[in-house]
């Protein structure tokens, strides 16, 4: 026992961090941490610190350029015109077709393999298909020049409809699998329960897997929405890259590869991130409204 | 969603793939009536029940509320209430709002739904935690929330499914107890599935007892207890002691039959004869220590594991002859002790054996 005197301080503290969740498996973080430090968190720092850095003018007078110029200004209510719609289509979409495909059925890894596939397909290989499916000469417009339904081509591919279209196909996937990892964490004995209170399907699902399904809901919306708002390959393959589709990607790309004023398109990458954390700090807020705890399910 | 005098299960059938999970259940409810499903898990008990709840489409047979056929309802249009081996609480709703929520889907007037959920608070004593979700319970008032829930909207069923699994010893005891409050002050007709005898046996009115999808027995506590109807429900009903053994004298209902060297004397439960295989069933409460001096069944044995358990000790003997008994006494005994037993032959229960004699070709008693 006698040298156990100096170390029991030793020992003492050691509990009380472990307590706290400080110990040695924490060095496990480390590889993580260094990525988010040099692939996040220094190029943020260095392109918030070069946005205030104009070639002329004060700090913030590249911010002023970007809101002084309408054209440039209008790219941010470009943006969310595509991507606050097929984030929203996307998160509606994936609901019942997830509601439909819970539980074990046969088939099911197929139907799931079916929907997921288009994440493989890249945005380049879906504007291509785009093209040629839904373009001027595509499939779908002959069909319905063929069968009378319109006299003209009807206009899908280089405006907005196309790049939504792109959105949508991109972005469904992961909605789908969201939703549908958050609906099998819903305990479905909770439904059961409902039925025999006496509640039709359509209440069921209203009073009870919705509001339970709500919070996922949110985050999947958060997601799929960030994901579409970044949009720029489709913008300008599918898209009307010089009107209807200038989306705010798009100018912080032409200020810094064709005027190669650093300065300036980071500012515009900065307004970018601030309108996203904007709109996901409004989603979250309405979230918290909701039931956040267990759901009971196998998660 | 009415008030019934009689539900009639006709024939139901449950099948799961190739698999028999329920064979031909009949059973006829009577209003007021508790009726306790018991059997081993897998015995089909839950299946049946959620046969009834609608939950569980049929295979075959049919349900019938007086002249009414039910089976083809949905859950949401027969009106039982259900409880939950899980509760099932809905975890976004607070206590009030899972309670009243039965009513809210029968839209019935605020006033009353107001009135009647205050009621069902009262009744199972949660009236100050009306405001705090599920997750803020403890499992019992969890328990107590599930089963206002389900009684709430005044059922003409309610069906509970091994409600007290979740919970410990000694709040299962009082669940027990309130459980059995209700149904007398409610007068609710119940369905009540476990697999604890010894709840099926304080609470029921009526037992069936299920063994791999068919129904053995089906009678009152004290028929069950006394007389199990083949050495499968004795088993299930507290018979610990189940030996082997072959028939050697027929003397109306008395045989004698041979196990393990030892000649005992019983009573016969179904068909025996001379040479015939069979089962000796005896509870270890009717294995008497104090037997010097019986002539009938009388056993000496040595004393080989004792359990404390309070006023009683739990003891396993064996005889010279190798017959293992499970028994109980309050006598103080230690292992290396030898023992006279005796049996009264009115508590020995003499089943038939073998292929011949499957507890289901008995024909159930109802």
């Amino acid at each position: 026992m006698s040298g156990a005197g100096p170390d029991r301080p030793l020992a003492h503290w050691r509990h009380r961090l472990a307590e706290r969740g400080v110990d040695r498996q924490l060095w496990l973080l480390v590889p993580a941490l260094v990525f988010v430090v040099a692939l996040f968190v220094y190029p943020f720092c260095y392109g918030l610190t070069l946005s205030f850095q104009p070639t002329n003018g004060g700090p913030f007078s590249d911010y002023a350029r970007f809101f002084s110029d309408a054209y440039e200004r209008g790219t941010i209510w470009i943006t969310l015109r595509i991507a606050l719609p097929a984030a929203l289509l996307n998160v509606l979409a994936a609901v019942p077709i997830a509601y439909r495909m819970r539980g074990r059925f046969r088939g099911k890894r197929l139907v799931t393999t079916v929907l997921v596939v288009p994440i493989t397909l890249g945005t380049v290989l879906t504007a291509q298909g785009l093209l040629n499916f839904l373009g001027p000469t595509g499939w779908f417009n002959r069909i319905l020049l063929a069968t009378h339904l319109v006299d003209e081509p009807v206009r899908l591919t280089h405006n907005y409809w196309g790049v939504f279209f792109s959105l949508v196909i991109t972005g469904f996937p992961f909605a789908f699998l969201l939703v549908l990892s958050y609906l099998s964490g819903i305990d479905p004995t909770l439904e059961r329960a409902a039925a025999t209170l006496g509640a039709d399907w359509r209440r069921r699902f209203t009073q009870v897997t919705l509001p339970l399904l709500m919070p996922g809901l949110a985050t999947t919306f958060c997601l799929t929405f960030v994901l579409a708002f970044s949009v720029f390959p489709s913008a300008v393959l599918v898209g009307n890259p010089a009107g209807e589709t200038r989306v705010i990607s798009l100018a912080a790309y032409q200020a810094a590869y064709e005027r190669y004023d650093y300065p300036y398109a980071s500012a515009i990458a900065m307004i970018m991130g601030f309108v996203e954390l904007v709109i996901i700090a409004v989603v979250l807020a309405a979230r918290s409204r909701f039931y956040t705890g267990s759901t009971g399910g196998k998660g | 969603m009415s008030a019934f005098s009689r539900l009639r299960l006709d024939g139901v059938s449950r099948r799961f793939g190739g698999q028999a999970a329920l064979t031909e259940l009949d059973l006829t409810i009577e209003a007021g009536e508790f009726i306790a499903l018991l059997g081993p898990s897998g015995c089909g008990k839950s299946t049946a029940l959620n046969c009834l709840a609608g939950l569980l489409p049929l295979t075959a047979g049919s349900i019938w509320q007086d002249e009414r056929r039910i089976d083809t309802l949905p859950p949401e249009r027969r009106g039982f209430g259900m409880v939950f081996q899980s509760y099932a609480l809905f975890p976004h709703l607070t206590v009030r709002a899972n309670i009243a929520f039965g009513l809210r889907m029968r839209r019935l007037p605020k006033e009353e739904t107001r009135r009647r959920t205050a009621e069902a608070l009262r009744l199972v004593r949660l009236e100050e935690h009306v405001d705090k979700l599920p997750g803020q319970l403890s499992g019992g008032q969890q328990q107590r929330v599930a089963i206002a829930r389900a009684v709430v909207f005044e059922p003409s069923l309610v069906l509970m499914d091994e409600p007290l699994s979740n919970l410990d010893a000694k709040l299962r005891l009082e669940m027990r107890t309130e459980i059995r409050r209700l149904h007398q002050s409610l007068g609710l007709t119940t369905v009540y599935v476990t697999h604890d005898q010894e709840e099926a046996l304080s609470l029921a009115d009526r037992l069936v007892v299920l063994r791999e999808g068919r129904v053995q027995q089906v009678g009152s506590p004290r028929e069950l207890h006394t007389r199990p109807a083949n050495w499968h429900v004795a088993d299930f009903m507290g018979y610990r002691n189940l030996w082997r053994g072959r028939v050697t004298r027929v003397d109306d209902a008395v045989v004698t039959a041979e196990s393990a060297g030892q000649r005992l004397l019983g009573e016969a439960v179904g068909d025996l004869r001379t040479g015939a295989e069979a089962v000796l069933a005896v509870r270890p409460e009717d294995i008497r220590v104090d037997g010097a001096g019986e002539t009938r069944n009388a056993l000496s044995a040595t004393v080989e594991v004792v359990e404390y358990q309070g006023r009683e000790l739990a003891a396993e003997a064996r005889t010279d002859t190798g017959l293992l008994l499970h028994l109980r006494t309050e006598r103080r005994i230690a292992p290396g002790d030898q023992v006279k037993l005796a049996v009264d032959p009115r508590r020995l229960l003499v089943y038939p054996d073998g292929p011949a004699h499957r507890p289901e070709d008995q024909g159930a008693t109802r």
